[in-house]
């Protein structure tokens, strides 16, 4: 569903003033940050979604419109501002990392270097997802899944308690629609960390379904806990 | 009226079995008629409504068929609305039949069948009806040239519309492609009465004016009212009985408001006083389209006694007998007035009926001002620009799905239609390199280019992209609309219309507004469509659904101000206004040309600056978004802001001590560049360009129901092009649009060129012309820098506490059966600090699982 460009939020800062705010799913305590990052400090782990990296070149690709081509460095910008502040020992990227396999593939060689360079230098973890089935060309493991402390890791959601993406969640709030993270009781549903990605209102059945009655996290500027009702 | 000078009436040139067909009708030609059919080569007719024209412009391509048979497309028919194509391919029935023609008549519109469109375009009808964007999408198959090989004639109606906009820039375009398929085409402009008819003219790529005898001139005054309107407000509700009275005195009434939720009010009002249960329609462009029909074809039969309506009864045909017409709130347009006035008495020699009813004070001054204009004649209207480059850039694609081409062929027949005479080579070649590479400094595209060069001739390089520019015709640009449907006890019921998607947005279940004449409470949204239940309520929650309000013309905003300045004149004002005025002029001065008059009092502890600059709604809005930025700067403290289609009220902490400084146009300029780039309008005015550019596409194949997002915000695009690219053509033409429409800061350029001097008064209390503003809904609250967090905060915390969720939160982040965990920490805006760095954790291989 598209809305007026003026009710929405400007979510496209390459790098927010980071914030963030504790949250607790499923027994275990973890820092949502305003990037759309999840951390988990336990683990040491950073957990990220749908960064759809390559997606204005496959739109390209498939006769579409020339976007602006800097919405990957825009990603990239605010997943190193992230890593920065978090310092993971590992990184689990709930998968559609790519917007395809192809689109994995064919990265530019400045963006395929510094993700090189980031998946290196941690642990990394990439869960498939819908969009990239395969294992990209880069350092670290590729799962379908990942089960860990009781719970699962995950692209998109199942049996729970799990964490995972896919649905670009966003909230609706005072005319605005916010990127925002959805917590259930059984899900946590993390919001697209891409630039150039849509989202599914928090009121739509698949993820009401999913999530209701919970809380979602409205990510602007500051972290806005807002009711996700049934 | 400009009259034109014609050559001397010829012998019309006209078939004898035309004249024959005429005779026997009864029916003398009028004279423009006749010296229509006399011009051999372009022309353009302007006459008012009810001047025959639509039929003036089929009878040369009547007379041809009757000389003559011809195989194929002869006369093309354009008009604004798919509503006239319907309409008048019934009207062209008798006069077909009459003639003995053996001729067929189609239109193509987007509501025909899709057999019937692939069957034109093999085989076309003699004359095909159709609207701009039917015919760019028909001149974008490859087949265009054949279909159009044979054309002898386009008439295009109610020109003066679509020049008003990109559509107008568009069809001229595709004329140009039309020209040079079929050489010896003859076009024929159908308009109603404009200002300047020799630009109308130019715009159509040169033309020679008929221009018809305006007739009789109208009747018009102000509707004597029991009541004074009010200080304040629109709407006119003050008047409903003596409206009332006017429709049972009248056979039918033609009620115009500007606003569709103006126009539901007022029907609503009406019927409150509608003691005789006089049958009274609603017809405005939010309506669903079956509502729209019932209620033309009850005023055709005369079933209705009066029709309250927003511009949606502007064009098209004459719908039943109108002998009144009532303007309720101010004309904003003199031009327009005009044309609304032409809708009572459609018989061409008697004088139309027209009344005016103000809304509000300052209204009954706007009031006057037009009346003095249509008694004198004068129109009103902007000199159009050179046409825009968005346009250009829609055209180059569109013309790649009809085959490839030669850049220099297209560029100088661009350069044949009207508005782009002026357009540079450089110009062009931007619009051609965007189209082709995306346009981006970082040559991202060089392996998925949209346009090749092949050879001498460029083409897509994809074919199948032709499909979905296809779908993503057109250049109107409208908020997304959501359909509103009432909800049953088996399910959705009728369609009552549709409200913009950012209105809907607002809404929560429960809220009440207006539509369709009635109150109706928002239940859900599903699929896309508003469900709504009656509300027994006669007073709606939110009654406001559109947020875009016209403003002011330039000409008639100059006349109010002179009417105002000059005290000889104010005789002609009504007692009570002509009385608000000399007060004003006694407490502070009155407003004048040249003189731009600033007005500081303090009101409640408040200091209040009034600037009285005449530049339209829309302009004072943006003008009070970077004045009060400037206060900010200069820690004035501004605290809001209201704007007026007259005059700009500003409040704040403390007060501006030298108006002329914070309205200096160089630092105004600046600070329009600056903060206008975050600004929504700007970002509203980037989706419009990017929409007909193409770099944003609306329609994708299955998008709308698959119900997840394939596209995203266009705020995302032009933050990033804004960062990264800040002059890329995308902006550039962002930028030449926000100086028109919402953001009009041409308007404010004009305003503060034609000022001499800045005259600011320091008035001892509120001024009497001050007061009415005071009073005015929709202001405009300043927020600080973190101003709307706070607000998103605020919003947050309320639903948080409404919804009783604080427990419930503590309960699910206590995790599945665990004791409740104390409340988190509020969100925290700075990030904790970063726990000891661990040993990395034990890996884990998760077991395969099956995936979805």
């Amino acid at each position: 569903m598209t809305s007026d460009p003026h009710t929405r939020a400007d979510t496209s800062e390459p790098v927010h003033k980071l914030a963030c705010t504790p949250l607790r799913f499923a027994g275990a305590q973890f820092q949502l940050y305003n990037t759309g990052a999840l951390y988990w400090p336990a683990q040491g782990t950073l957990i990220v979604s749908d960064m759809h990296f390559g997606k204005a070149e496959r739109i390209a690709r498939r006769g579409g419109p020339l976007l602006p081509p800097f919405g990957d460095l825009d990603t990239l910008a605010r997943l190193d501002a992230t890593l920065f502040v978090t310092r993971p020992d590992r990184v689990i990227s709930l998968g559609d990392a790519f917007d395809d396999d192809a689109a994995g593939h064919a990265l530019p060689a400045a963006i395929r270097n510094r993700l090189h360079a980031i998946a290196d230098a941690t642990d990394w973890i990439w869960i498939t997802g819908n969009h990239d089935p395969g294992a990209p060309d880069l350092p670290g493991r590729s799962l379908p899944q990942l089960h860990e402390s009781g719970f699962t890791f995950r692209h998109i959601a199942e049996q729970g308690p799990d964490i995972s993406g896919h649905y670009h969640p966003k909230v609706a709030l005072a005319g605005r629609t916010l990127r925002a993270a959805l917590l259930g009781r059984d899900h946590l549903i993390l919001p697209a960390f891409g630039s150039y990605t849509g989202g599914l209102p928090s009121t739509h059945p698949a993820l009401k379904t999913l999530t209701a009655p919970g809380v979602a996290y409205a990510l602007g500027p500051k972290i806005l806990r807002v009711p996700l009702r049934t | 009226m400009i009259s034109q000078p014609l050559p001397p009436r010829a012998k019309t040139p006209l078939s004898p079995a035309i004249s024959a067909w005429f005779a026997a009708q009864g029916w003398t030609p009028h004279p423009h008629q006749l010296d229509l059919w006399t011009v051999t080569g372009d022309a353009l007719l302007i006459a008012p409504t009810g001047g025959g024209k639509t039929l003036a412009g089929f009878v040369p391509t009547f007379s041809a068929l009757c000389e003559e048979r011809h195989q194929g497309l002869h006369t093309l028919y354009v008009s604004p609305l798919r509503a006239l194509s319907n309409d008048i391919a019934r009207s062209l029935r008798a006069p077909v039949a009459g003639l003995g023609l053996d001729i067929r008549i189609e239109d193509r519109t987007g509501d025909t069948r899709q057999a019937t469109r692939r069957r034109q375009r093999v085989d076309p009808p003699h004359i095909l009806l159709t609207t701009p964007e039917s015919l760019a999408l028909l001149l974008s198959y490859p087949e265009a040239p054949r279909i159009f090989a044979g054309l002898k004639r386009i008439v295009v109606d109610e020109i003066h519309a679509l020049a008003e906009s990109k559509r107008g820039d568009q069809l001229m375009l595709g004329l140009a492609r039309l020209r040079h398929f079929a050489p010896d085409l003859q076009v024929t402009g159908l308009s109603a009465t404009v200002e300047d008819p020799p630009a109308l003219a130019a715009f159509m790529g040169g033309a020679t004016v008929v221009a018809a005898d305006p007739g009789p001139r109208p009747d018009i005054a102000m509707l004597p009212t029991t009541h004074a309107p009010p200080w304040s407000g629109g709407g006119g509700r003050y008047a409903a009985r003596d409206v009332m009275d006017a429709i049972a005195q009248a056979r039918l009434v033609l009620v115009f408001l500007n606003t569709r939720a103006q126009a539901e009010l007022f029907f609503q009002a009406l019927w409150e006083v509608n003691d005789a249960t006089l049958p009274i329609g609603l017809h405005h462009g939010a309506l669903s389209r079956e509502a729209r029909e019932r209620v033309e074809a009850a005023m055709a039969s005369g079933a209705l006694r009066g029709v309250v309506c927003t511009g949606s009864l502007d064009l098209g045909l004459d719908w039943g007998d109108v002998d009144l017409v009532i303007q309720v709130g101010a004309p904003k347009n003199i031009k327009r007035l005009v044309q609304r006035i032409g809708r009572a008495n459609h018989r061409y020699d008697t004088p139309s009926r027209a009344r005016i009813v103000p809304a509000n004070r300052f209204e009954v001054l706007e009031s006057v001002a037009a009346l003095e204009a249509v008694q004198q004649g004068a129109l009103d209207g902007d000199p159009r620009g050179p046409g825009p480059l968005e346009v250009v850039c829609q055209h180059i694609l569109l013309t790649a799905c009809a085959g490839p081409f030669d850049a220099d062929a297209l560029f100088s027949e661009i350069r044949s239609a009207g508005p782009y005479h002026t357009i540079s080579r450089a110009q062009f070649d931007d619009c051609l390199e965007f189209c082709a590479t995306g346009g981006y400094a970082l040559r991202a595209y060089d392996r998925w280019q949209r346009l090749m060069q092949r050879g001498d001739l460029w083409q897509l390089r994809d074919p199948r992209a032709a499909r979905v520019l296809r779908m993503n015709i057109g250049t109107i640009v409208d908020s997304e609309k959501l359909r509103v449907r009432l909800r049953t006890k088996r399910g959705a019921g009728g369609a009552l219309g549709e409200i913009e998607e950012s209105f809907a947005a607002t809404l929560t279940p429960g809220d009440s507004f207006l539509i369709g004449g009635q109150v109706v409470r928002y239940e859900a949204m599903r699929d896309l469509v508003v469900e709504v239940s009656p509300d027994p309520a006669r007073t709606p929650k939110i009654a406001v659904y559109s947020g875009t309000k016209m403003a002011t013309s330039t000409q008639l905003s100059a006349r109010v101000q002179a009417l105002i300045g000059d005290r000889a004149h104010h005789g002609a004002l009504p007692q009570d206004t002509g009385k608000w005025l000399e007060l004003q002029a006694r407490i502070s001065a009155l407003p004048e040309r040249g003189v731009l008059l600033v007005e500081s009092f303090w009101r409640t502890g408040r200091a209040y600056s009034c600037f009285y600059g005449f530049a339209g709604r829309n302009a004072h809005q943006t003008l009070g978004l970077l004045l009060t930025r400037r206060m900010e700067d200069l820690g004035l403290g501004p605290l809001g802001f209201t704007a007026t289609d007259y005059a700009l009220l500003i409040w704040s902490v403390d007060p501006v001590g030298d108006p002329e400084a914070i309205l200096d146009p160089v630092g105004l300029r600046d600070g329009f560049a600056h903060w206008l780039g975050e600004n929504a309008v700007m970002k509203r005015a980037f989706r419009t360009v990017a929409v007909i550019a193409g770099l944003i596409q609306r329609n994708l194949p299955g998008t709308r129901s698959s119900g997840k997002q394939a596209t995203f915000s266009s705020d995302i695009l032009y933050d990033t092009l804004r960062r990264h690219a800040p002059d890329h053509l995308m902006m550039r033409l962002t930028r030449q649009e926000a100086t028109r429409g919402l953001v009009d800061f041409g308007r404010i350029e004009a305003m503060l060129a034609d000022t001499n001097t800045v005259h600011h008064v320091q008035a001892p209390h509120v001024t009497p012309l001050a007061a009415p503003l005071l009073l005015e809904s929709g202001r405009v609250s300043i927020r600080g820098g973190d101003g709307e967090a706070r607000m998103l905060e605020a919003e947050a915390a309320r639903l948080m506490a409404e919804a009783g969720l604080q427990d419930l939160e503590a309960e699910i982040m206590a995790g599945g059966g665990q004791a409740p965990a104390p409340l988190p920490a509020p969100a925290v805006s700075t990030p904790p600090p970063k726990p000891a760095k661990r040993a990395k954790p034990r890996r884990r291989t998760a077991p395969p699982a099956p995936r979805n």
